[in-house]
């Protein structure tokens, strides 16, 4: 009786404290809603003033032309799109094979001090500075050709793509059990064929979609382009030439003080948008169809 | 009654091994599966190769400080430490002095850190701690979705949306409300440092409030159990048994983001306004290591000019790596549950 009374007076007094302690509570409810609300608004903003400006001036003309002089109307990026597609897929050839290697060392064979040091270089090459990478890739390549071109773009590209894939490929490999390498060694499948027929392709969509996301990150670069792409104002499929890129017709024409350019950089920025999104979720719906799908 | 009517199943998969074949099963099943020495050699070869792409992970950052180290010898020869404190940036006379981009760059993160830390903390609170169940994964997709916007997308829009709002509102409302302390005044361009490090700031929320709720999932569930049983209200609860377990991961977060922010070039070089010099207000144009690299270097005539820009590089990259191996460190401190107080 007299444990229930104080108990209850315990509880009394905890009441009364808590009036100040719960509007403190709400509060910080309120306060971090509130942020949350904040840092949408940018992207929501983004967005709609992407669309909004860019979807009147996305035509046919816009898809297929090369850019007009000055002063015209009309014109596109046709040369920007194809450039940007080349040099992608150039820095994809030189990157994937090497950040998926290196993932597979590292999830089979790096269990060992210098496993944990390519781990940590690959992390600390992650946060490199692109604008960086674009210095060494001019000085790899461009140097040695003696002028700018879509090989050179490809290579910082690639610089850039292959930390994000190791980690991720790792990351996706250790998932899978153990017990099914084991499985595969018990039935006499040596490691290589293991590791490849087994263990990566279990994990083959965790391992596609870390592709994806180095390929969505490198897609948007621009500073690493400025000095080894270049840029160019006409249509050209020679990797050993200057070529135009996506991003970096879009910088040009921002920077630029024509209201035409403008218009077409705000276009640009939407069709870059989309092809990121649209490859990205592509190859999501191709690993989830099962075209590429593992055992599970 | 069908089945007598159907014609037998043709059966075109793998037949039953018959007669002299069978005899022979043992020993060729032997050579296949059981490692030989041809296997063996398989293997080696295999993780040799994978050991080789592990290696050139190694070798790319070998290569990117063997080129920078290479190419700014010539300017680090001509100027020596002097290159770090002069404030003259002249190609013409050749003249380089690199301070206003060190002030500019280290400006505008900072700006970009006060404006953003608390703004990435209270998303990654309220995602793993306050919303409802349902609301945490699209929450956490939204703000992801923020990254993945490439750098000049954000910058177009800073020119065509940030930029005007700040030049008509936000930077007279400032100067006539904190004009006195110096930091806001002086014509409102709306280009200029408070534009890059508001872009900044957008950029790198993401960032830290991935890693901070990384951080703040690993902390032990008990934690929060052992706070509420005390009889904390919530925030108490995030405030005593969360926030201060995740203190180290949480500044490794913060840390990560500004290593994005010193490096982030195109955004910046869109808004910064690009002149060389060092100005107390932040309505003032500046200039950042990473812009003067993206605006001159291919227009760079000269082998000092060109070597300048390479040494400005490199110190943008040494600061860059310094600042990411602490942060991963850090991160490292509390996700893999070693005791966090070993880096704080």
């Amino acid at each position: 009786m007299s444990e229930r009374s104080t108990t209850s007076a315990a509880h009394a007094g905890v009441l009364r404290i808590s009036l100040r302690r719960r509007a403190t509570d709400h509060l910080a409810t309120f306060v971090a809603a509130l942020t949350v609300v904040l840092v949408l608004l940018p992207l929501v903003a983004i967005f709609t003033y992407l669309v909004y400006r860019g979807i009147g001036s996305i035509n046919w003309a816009f898809l297929t032309q090369t850019p007009k002089p000055v002063g015209e109307p009309g014109g596109g990026m046709a040369n920007a799109i194809g450039g940007s597609i080349v040099i992608l897929a150039i820095a994809s050839l030189l990157g994937v094979p090497v950040g998926i290697g290196a993932g597979i060392y590292l999830s089979e064979f790096g269990r060992n001090r210098f496993g944990d040091l390519i781990r940590f270089t690959s992390d600390v090459l992650n946060g490199v500075p692109s604008i960086v990478i674009g210095i060494v890739a001019y000085s790899l390549v461009v140097l040695r050709q003696r002028h700018f071109s879509a090989l050179a773009g490809g290579v910082a590209l690639a610089i850039m793509m292959v930390p994000t894939i190791t980690r991720t490929t790792e990351e996706m490999l250790l998932l899978v059990p153990q017990a099914i390498r084991e499985a595969a060694y018990g039935l006499g499948v040596p490691r290589w064929r293991t590791t490849l027929s087994i263990t990566l392709r279990t994990a083959t969509s965790g391992v596609i979609t870390g592709v994806m996301l180095a390929f969505a990150r490198v897609a948007g670069e621009t500073a690493p382009l400025l000095f080894t792409a270049f840029g160019n104002q006409y249509w050209n499929m020679n990797v050993n030439q200057p070529t135009a890129a996506l991003p970096l017709q879009i910088f040009t024409y921002a920077i630029s003080p024509f209201d035409e350019w403008h218009r077409q950089a705000w276009a640009g920025a939407l069709v870059l948008i989309i092809l990121i999104v649209g490859a990205v979720a592509a190859v999501r719906i191709a690993v989830r169809q099962g075209s590429f799908a593992g055992a599970n | 009654m069908g089945n007598q009517a159907l014609p037998r199943p043709r059966l075109t998969g793998p037949r039953p091994i018959t007669g002299r074949e069978v005899k022979a099963g043992p020993k060729s099943r032997s050579s296949l599966l059981i490692h030989t020495s041809s296997g063996e050699l398989a293997d080696r070869t295999f993780r040799f190769t994978m050991l080789l792409c592990a290696a050139a992970v190694l070798g790319l950052l070998v290569l990117i400080v063997y080129e920078l180290v290479v190419h700014s010898q010539l300017s680090w020869r001509t100027f020596g430490w002097s290159f770090f404190v002069g404030h003259n940036w002249d190609p013409v006379q050749e003249q380089f002095g690199a301070m206003p981009f060190i002030y500019g760059t280290l400006v505008s993160s900072l700006l970009a850190l006060i404006l953003s830390v608390p703004l990435a903390i209270g998303v990654a609170v309220f995602t793993t701690e306050m919303c409802p169940k349902w609301l945490r994964g699209p929450l956490s997709f939204t703000t992801e979705l923020l990254a993945a916007i490439p750098s000049v997308i954000y910058g177009l829009w800073a020119i065509f949306v940030l930029v005007p709002l700040l030049r008509h509102y936000v930077q007279p409302f400032l100067a006539r409300t904190l004009g006195w302390t110096g930091l806001f005044e002086g014509p409102p361009y709306g280009i200029g440092m408070l534009a890059a490090g508001i872009v900044l700031a957008i950029m790198i929320v993401p960032i830290i409030s991935s890693i901070t709720r990384e951080v703040l999932t690993a902390v032990p569930q008990h934690q929060r159990e052992g706070v509420f049983a005390l009889g904390a209200t919530r925030w108490e609860m995030i405030r005593i048994g969360v926030l201060r377990n995740a203190r180290a991961g949480i500044v490794g977060g913060i840390i990560l983001g500004l290593g994005r922010a010193l490096g982030e070039t195109m955004a910046v070089t869109m808004v910064i306004g690009n002149r060389p010099e060092i100005a107390r207000s932040l309505f003032a144009p500046g200039y950042t290591m990473a812009s003067v690299i993206a605006n001159e270097f291919s227009e760079a005539t000269g082998d000092v000019y060109l070597s300048a820009l390479v040494e400005i590089g490199l110190a943008l990259f040494l600061v860059t790596i310094i600042v990411n191996a602490l942060a991963r460190l850090m991160v490292w401190s509390v996700t893999r549950g070693q005791p966090a107080r070993a880096h704080v």
